[in-house]
């Protein structure tokens, strides 16, 4: 792709604020539209945005997919381990009411760390899917399509 | 009033119909690419609809994943296959008929619903209330579909994110880690 310097202009110039934008949905998400699932695609966009331009190895390099596999089933830990957190502070799995001393703000707080490990597991899914994908076989030709 | 309506309607009419449009199109293609782009477009007039029903945060996914990932992915399935649709080789009277008895099933079971936007329809009159009554004493969330998804329904979102890591397991043991270049794994698929 290393003549196509439009599409490698406008990309370099829109993934980060796609990387904004998904940032924003993941923490906005209790006010706003979006959250965790959302928020995680949209992160996960950018790079393969990134990687169909710059090519699979350039963003095999930021994130390896040894690294895109562990965080997978990190995110789905975190939200697991929310409910552990709570059952051993004396509530029920996922009664996020315990986490501060005000219930409104244990809930507050559960929404936002359970949304990070769905935004952490999707994002790291969705990578690691297209990654499987794009790597199973060389790229199809620029003249093929 | 009647001029909000007459616009929401005219939006409705000409979303529903580029959808019909897109879909019929999809159905003649024979050429994988296009048939893969017009899905694409299919889901963002699906996103579009959804907005028009106030639903942003399925509409919000539906942009995101229906038309954005998938889209993606589908590119990269067709990648490893053939571009092309094969003829059918059977006839397509059985196709069409469980096409035409199941939609008219479908259009049979909307008689019973209540009206469009109903206000004494049974979703607004069962659980939806007690959440909206509730949504801001329990939880202080401003957003109710944010309240329900992660703490009334905790469980259930924690089972979709474990359904999201299934997903990713299967592919990666379908096509492969994706390990090739680093050396080490170079022989593996």
């Amino acid at each position: 792709m290393e003549h196509h310097s439009i599409l490698r202009v406008v990309s370099k110039l829109l993934i980060s604020p796609i990387i904004l934008y998904a940032l924003y949905v993941q923490w906005h998400g209790d006010y706003g539209p979006g959250g965790g699932f959302q928020a995680g695609v949209v992160f996960a966009v950018a790079f393969i945005l990134y990687a169909l331009v710059y090519g699979v190895d350039e963003m095999m390099r930021i994130l390896p997919p040894r690294l895109l596999h562990a965080l997978a089933g990190v995110g789905v830990l975190i939200y697991a381990g929310t409910g552990v957190v709570t059952m051993l502070l004396g509530e029920n799995f996922l009664g996020y009411n315990v986490l501060s001393h005000d219930p409104k703000h244990g809930q507050e707080w559960g929404i936002i760390v359970v949304e990070f490990g769905v935004g952490l597991t999707v994002a790291s899914v969705m990578m690691s899917i297209f990654i499987a994908f794009a790597c199973h076989n060389p790229p199809i030709k620029d003249e093929e399509w | 009033m009647s001029a909000d309506l007459l616009g929401i309607a005219t939006i409705d009419i000409l979303l529903f119909t580029f959808l019909v449009v897109t879909a019929i199109a999809i159905m003649h293609l024979r050429n994988l690419f296009a048939v893969v782009m017009l899905a694409g477009v299919f889901s963002l007039l699906s996103a579009s609809l959804f907005v028009t029903l106030d639903a942003v945060d399925v509409a919000f996914t539906e942009a995101a994943v229906g038309a954005g990932i998938s889209t993606v992915l589908m590119l990269g399935t067709l990648a490893l296959t053939v571009r092309e649709e094969k003829k059918p080789v059977h006839s397509v009277f059985l196709p069409v008929l469980v096409c035409l008895v199941a939609g008219a099933a479908l259009i049979y079971g909307t008689l019973d619903m209540p009206a469009f936007g109903s206000a004494d329809a049974p979703i607004h009159l069962h659980v939806a209330p007690a959440y909206i009554e509730r949504t801001p004493i329990d939880t202080g969330v401003p957003n109710i579909v944010t309240a329900v998804l992660a703490s009334y329904r905790g469980y259930d979102t924690l089972g979709e994110t474990a359904v999201i890591f299934t997903a990713a397991i299967a592919v990666l043991l379908l096509l492969g880690a994706g390990i090739r270049q680093s050396g080490k794994d170079g022989g593996k698929e």
